[in-house]
């Protein structure tokens, strides 16, 4: 299925979700609002016309200085019926969802596609997007008592963490000088 | 260093006593199997068969910081890696060698400039005595490595020092 019917049969369903669709290009995407987004992803994941089954990836834009994170949530069908026995992508679909950058919230999809757990604690470490009602919401990569989101683009790194040094460059060229 | 060091006045025995000790201490590096990154393969190739680490006797690599003696770290530490690594280097006993594997340990690598996450260099944590340089480096230089700190090992005295 192509992701201008994925996207029409969305419109059809959630008229007061779907903020746009963009079918063509290299990376074919809907944008959903958040608000709506658990209730889209369930409909995705259980129609049985498209049977996005699989949660791929999911990315955090920082759209700094637009006040604004992108959430982009990688899809695609799985089904049997390739070749050798294994199974095939039936279709693709991106879809993407705006929060805001300052407390920016966003319902978890763990409970539709549990490859969304980690996916979305890693989100929430590196950009700061808090998941409502995800089973466990704490970091994942960085140590627990980080402050701040990484890979945010206004990140200030710390100076240091337990008594370790953090900034190399300032650290080092002026021990050198 | 450990409790025997740098306690006897100099002397013959002393000497003798030295060489004896520097040469079995140096002859049974036990490692510590111990790997972070991708210099952790290296690490392993300079292990195995093709460069044998056992040549030098140091190819026992111990699942335990209490019975190596030598701490190899090889690969990227991070700032979460950084106090499990300073608590398996207390629990090791005396006397102890730190080996730093590859660029991320020796000065944080590719990730010196932009990494949020990694430690600039692992002297910031422990204290090294060799510093392997390489991205990674290959089991050569790890075993060169290696030769550098048994020279090291053989300057060790029991003797005070003057």
């Amino acid at each position: 299925m192509t992701p201008q019917e994925i996207g029409d049969i969305l419109k059809t369903q959630f008229p007061d979700a779907v903020a746009a669709v963009t079918p063509d290009g290299h990376h074919p995407c809907v944008t959903i609002a958040a608000e709506r987004w658990h209730d889209v992803a369930l409909f995705l994941r259980d129609d049985p016309r498209l049977r996005l089954n699989m949660l791929r990836c999911i990315s955090g834009l920082d759209l700094h200085p637009e006040p604004k994170i992108e959430l982009v949530y990688e899809l695609i069908a799985m089904q049997p019926g390739g070749e050798h026995g294994l199974w095939k992508a039936d279709s693709t679909l991106a879809v993407r969802v705006a929060v805001p950058r300052d407390g920016g919230r966003v319902a978890s999809v763990a409970d539709v596609w549990p490859a969304a757990d980690w996916h979305e604690r890693e989100t929430y470490d590196l950009v700061g997007v808090t998941f409502d009602n995800h089973p466990d919401p704490r970091r994942i990569l960085c140590p627990d008592d980080w402050v701040g989101h990484p890979l945010r683009k206004d990140y200030v790194f710390p100076t240091e963490y337990e008594g370790i040094p953090v900034a190399g460059n300032e650290l080092r060229i002026a021990s050198s000088e | 260093m450990g409790w025997l060091h740098n306690r006897f006045e100099e002397n013959f025995i002393v000497t003798s006593v030295d060489w004896a000790l520097n040469w079995a201490r140096q002859s049974s590096i036990w490692p510590m199997t111990f790997g972070l990154a991708c210099c952790a393969i290296e690490m392993m190739a300079a292990g195995a068969s093709r460069f044998d680490l056992d040549r030098f006797g140091a190819g026992a690599f111990r699942a335990t910081p209490r019975q190596s003696d030598l701490m190899i770290v090889a690969g990227t530490v991070t700032f979460k890696m950084a106090s499990l690594i300073k608590r398996l280097y207390q629990q090791m006993p005396e006397p102890r060698y730190v080996m730093a594997m590859g660029a991320c340990t020796c000065g944080g690598g590719p990730y010196f400039k932009y990494g949020y996450h990694v430690v600039k260099g692992v002297d910031l944590v422990v204290p090294v005595d060799v510093y392997v340089p390489g991205c990674p480096p290959r089991p050569e230089s790890l075993i060169e490595g290696l030769l550098r700190l048994q020279d090291k090992m053989r300057q060790e005295t029991i003797a005070k020092k003057a």
